[in-house]
């Protein structure tokens, strides 16, 4: 299926989605339906540098987070210098991501030459030296936190809660074609060359550096993307919840259980443990409600170490990695795909 | 090609492990379209000294040359690019991908590098080739991990190959081959070296070594100790005392 | 920010003594991750485990926190044992220990740390010890026993490890296990049991080093977050397997921490020991006495 087709599917399912939303009449659907969107960016971004390329990344919610502060400082900014208009919305996703971007290429530029290990753990320690900055900048709120007001209803959508839905039911579609895309691409052979044997490849020609610097980078990016509106969702932001832990294991989770070898992997995992935390939560507790998440983690580490994709195909006599040998590659021009 | 006409040019390499010398002034060179043998017991140095050449190891001291360029600080797939290619001892194939997606590779990032366009259906066509020379096309659809040990080896082989080296390093293709696959091997790299690719054989199997080489170089505990005339290195006392004696 | 010479000299006085304790949280990485190359991110909540046992038994039975520890000792190696073994049935023996291994332990750090949270909420939870009141003092400076006890220890630990890694057969073993696996088996030593016993040591520390934690401070679940890095950081620059290096390391960015906390706040002290470990890992991965 060439990529505009799927595309296209995309945002039709997309629009229909919307329109089921809007339909229900509550807007509890579009609360709830964010959070899970939003993880979808965040494991599908995940998964192309952990998934495609083997590098563990600890540190998501610090790439969230980054997005996160940028629209603060960016509306505080605006609030201090007293400037007449706020920033649209997708300017703002697009700052999120520029920043979250650099610090990804920065991190990765220092980091990657090493094992994959030692990658793992600079992402941990990243994300706590970043929210130790945040914690001491006043500007953005410190450890007290910010405040961001939520915008008032947009004509023709209504309450600001679905502008927030559907720009990242927008975002979710981008994130699962870019991962797509990549897959089929001479840069998701080479991901995963770097994944199976990182010195063949190299040996093969393969620029293993320079490829793991645009996974980082772009995983970086969406991760940035997905959390530059959090701020509008959340109204009172504190950084000791957005650097928390259950972002990391979360994108961690949904592309392991989901399975790590395509865009579906992600997307599957995040509908499903997602839904499932949504549930824990409301019926029992959030504390229980992240214990579940880290004991069906381990479990699925354990037992199903291909995912659902794994296991769907085991169950269907066919190997998963079959499904990504049989690749159709679209380009070919060295140009087009790095 | 340089202006001394050689294709690779090693200059007193030296190379360590903590306190252990892995290889100790080694000193040689390739002429384009040359066929060197490169033999030496167990734990010698040689793959040690192919890892540095191709810039997966980095050696301390020494230079390489190659095609004219030093190669010393450029990474492994950049000497790949310029045309050296290698297969490794213990083969490392890409385990989630197909035998016709290895192949893929070396196609994608290196051929393409060197400005060669191949439409979708030409570089399938080329891997299902390559494959071929090697004897592996029934298996093309396959995953390494259904492949014997043997067949992994002519894996390497063909990946090496498809880079289109100008020059090629066999490291320790035809270990347990039988006596006709070894013919096949040995065959395929003819050829190779008749379509122009230099090539160095790193094999234990004595006969296949003499027979295919021009010259034979002798590594022992990382010190080359005889470079030359396959029958004449042969009858060095030295030479035989290492692999005889001791 | 009042600089004062005593303020100063407490400052890198408490650092030592603090670097001690921390070069005894890092010991069973050393093992795990320095010898064994396993990367056990868990190894923090084993320590707030060892800290809740000590508290536990501290408040009920009013036994001495350390010493609840050492009788804990075989709990925490067979749990160590345990763990290692699932990790080598999943993950070594298919060759998958790096994707899937670390978020195994990643996911055993947060089970352990939320099944705390659930079992006794977050409040901080402290022990009772004759010697955590008191303070020596000589002159200007200022000792805490609560500090020096857990420092002195720590060492003696350290000691007795070094001891064993470099007298005792099974000590070598250990050694040797992370050079050359197949030498062992010539040996006739299986060398699978030899990692299991070494990362069952390895968890055993953290039953001491969780005791110390919590003489040393109030504990409560998601302290451990901050030693991750610390114990990471630490375990690297020090130079991985080597224990006296630990020593020293530890007690380097024991005092970084406790000069950036006097001078420049609390607040950016988390920031430390984790900036240290990111400059160590761009500039030198080797660490200081490297490898």
């Amino acid at each position: 299926m060439r990529t505009p087709v799927f595309l296209a599917i995309c945002l039709a399912v997309a629009a229909a989605v919307y329109a089921a939303a809007v339909g229900v009449g509550n807007d509890y659907v579009f609360f709830a339906g964010y959070v899970i969107l939003q993880y979808i960016v965040l494991s599908t971004a995940w998964n192309i540098l952990g998934g495609y390329c083997g590098y563990v990344n600890f540190g998501s919610a610090a790439f969230f987070a980054l997005g996160a502060y940028s629209t603060v400082a960016t509306y505080k900014l605006i609030e201090t210098q007293e400037l007449p208009h706020v920033v649209p919305l997708p300017v703002l996703m697009l700052i999120g991501g520029v920043v979250s971007g650099i610090v990804g290429f920065g991190m990765g530029y220092l980091t990657l030459r090493l094992r994959g290990a030692f990658f793992a753990i600079a992402t941990l320690a990243l994300a706590v030296v970043l929210q130790t900055l945040i914690v001491n900048w006043d500007f953005v709120g410190g450890s007290r936190g910010a405040y961001v007001l939520r915008p008032e209803d947009l004509p023709l959508i209504g309450p600001y809660i679905r502008y927030l839905f559907l720009v990242m039911l927008l975002l979710a579609v981008a994130a699962l074609v870019i991962a797509r895309l990549i897959e089929r691409s001479r840069l998701g052979y080479g991901f995963a060359t770097i994944r199976d044997d990182e010195l063949a490849a190299e040996a093969s020609g393969v620029p293993t550096l320079r490829l793991k610097l645009i996974a980082t980078t772009i995983s970086g990016a969406l991760m940035g993307m997905a959390g530059a509106p959090f701020p509008y969702y959340i109204g009172y932001l504190q950084p000791a919840s957005t650097f928390g832990l259950d972002y990391a294991v979360n994108s961690i989770a949904m592309p392991l259980i989901g399975g790590t070898t395509s865009w579906v992997g992600p997307l599957i995992g995040t509908i499903l443990l997602g839904s499932l935390q949504q549930i824990v939560t409301v019926t029992i507790s959030s504390a229980v409600n992240l214990l579940v998440v880290g004991v069906i983690l381990v479990a699925f580490v354990i037992l199903a170490p291909n995912g659902i994709i794994g296991l769907v195909h085991h169950y269907w006599q066919r190997k998963p990695e079959d499904f990504v040998g049989r690749r159709h590659v679209e380009t070919d021009a060295p140009g087009a795909v790095p | 090609m340089t202006v001394t006409g050689r294709l690779l040019e090693v200059d007193n390499l030296s190379k360590r492990f903590g306190g252990f010398v892995a290889l100790e002034n080694i000193s040689l060179s390739v002429a384009p379209g040359e066929r060197l043998g490169l033999i030496g017991p167990n734990g010698s140095g040689k793959s040690t000294l192919v890892n540095c050449i191709c810039g997966t190891l980095h050696n301390e001291a020494g230079t390489v040359r190659f095609d004219g360029r030093t190669v010393d600080g450029l990474a492994a797939h950049q000497r790949t690019h310029l045309g050296l290619a290698r297969s490794f001892q213990l083969p490392r194939p890409f385990v989630s991908l197909n035998l016709i997606d290895n192949i893929r590779i070396p196609l994608l990032y290196t051929v393409a590098v060197r400005g060669k366009h191949h439409g979708a259906d030409e570089v399938e066509a080329r891997c299902v080739d390559l494959l071929r020379e090697v004897g592996l096309d029934a298996k093309a659809t396959r995953l390494p991990r259904d492949l014997t040990q043997v067949e992994m080896r002519k894996l390497e082989l063909a990946r090496a190959m498809a880079a289109e080296p100008k020059l090629l390093i066999a490291d320790e293709a035809m270990a347990g081959l039988t006596h006709s696959e070894v013919e096949d091997i040995l065959a395929l790299l003819v050829r190779l070296n008749e379509q122009g690719v230099t090539v160095i054989l790193i094999e234990h199997i004595m006969r296949a070594v003499m027979s295919f080489s021009l010259r034979l170089v002798v590594l022992v505990s990382g010190r080359k100790i005889a470079d030359g005339d396959p029958n004449e290195v042969m009858r060095d006392p030295e030479v035989e005392r290492a692999y005889l004696g001791q | 920010m009042i600089f004062s010479f005593d303020l100063l000299i407490n400052a890198v006085l408490s650092g030592i003594l603090i670097g001690g304790f921390y070069a005894a949280v890092t010991a069973g990485v050393s093992l795990s991750f320095g010898i064994l190359d396993i990367v056990n991110i868990a190894h923090p909540a084993f320590i707030i485990l060892g800290s809740y046992v000590a508290y536990i038994v501290n408040t009920t039975l009013g036994v001495d926190p350390i010493l609840t520890a050492v009788i804990m000792l075989p709990a925490f190696y067979v749990l160590g044992t345990g763990i290692y073994q699932v990790y080598y049935v999943s993950f070594e023996k298919r060759g998958q220990e790096s994707l899937r291994g670390l978020a195994f332990f990643f996911g055993l750090l947060f089970i352990t740390e939320v099944s705390l949270v659930l079992y006794f909420g977050v409040d901080y939870r402290y022990v009772e010890a004759s010697y955590i009141g008191p303070t020596w003092h000589f002159g200007t400076i200022d000792m805490p026993l609560r500090i020096l006890v857990p420092c002195v220890v720590s060492l003696l630990l350290i000691a007795v490890l070094q001891l064993v890694l470099s007298k005792t057969f099974i000590g070598r073993a250990i050694m040797a296990v992370a050079q050359d696996q197949l030498a062992l088996r010539l040996m006739a030593v299986d060398p699978i049991r030899i990692k299991r016993i070494a990362f069952g040591i390895s968890i055993a520390t953290a039953s001491l080093a969780g005791a110390f934690l919590i003489i040393i401070q109030p504990v409560e679940p998601s302290v451990g977050r901050d030693y991750i890095g610390r114990v990471f950081a630490i375990c690297v620059l020090g130079g991985m397997s080597s224990l006296p290096g630990t020593v020293i390391a530890a007690m380097m960015i024991g005092i970084v921490e406790s000069l950036t906390a006097t001078f420049y706040g609390p607040s950016w002290a988390p920031a430390v020991s984790f900036g240290f470990l990111l400059l160590t890992l761009a500039v030198r991965p080797a660490g200081l006495l490297g490898r």
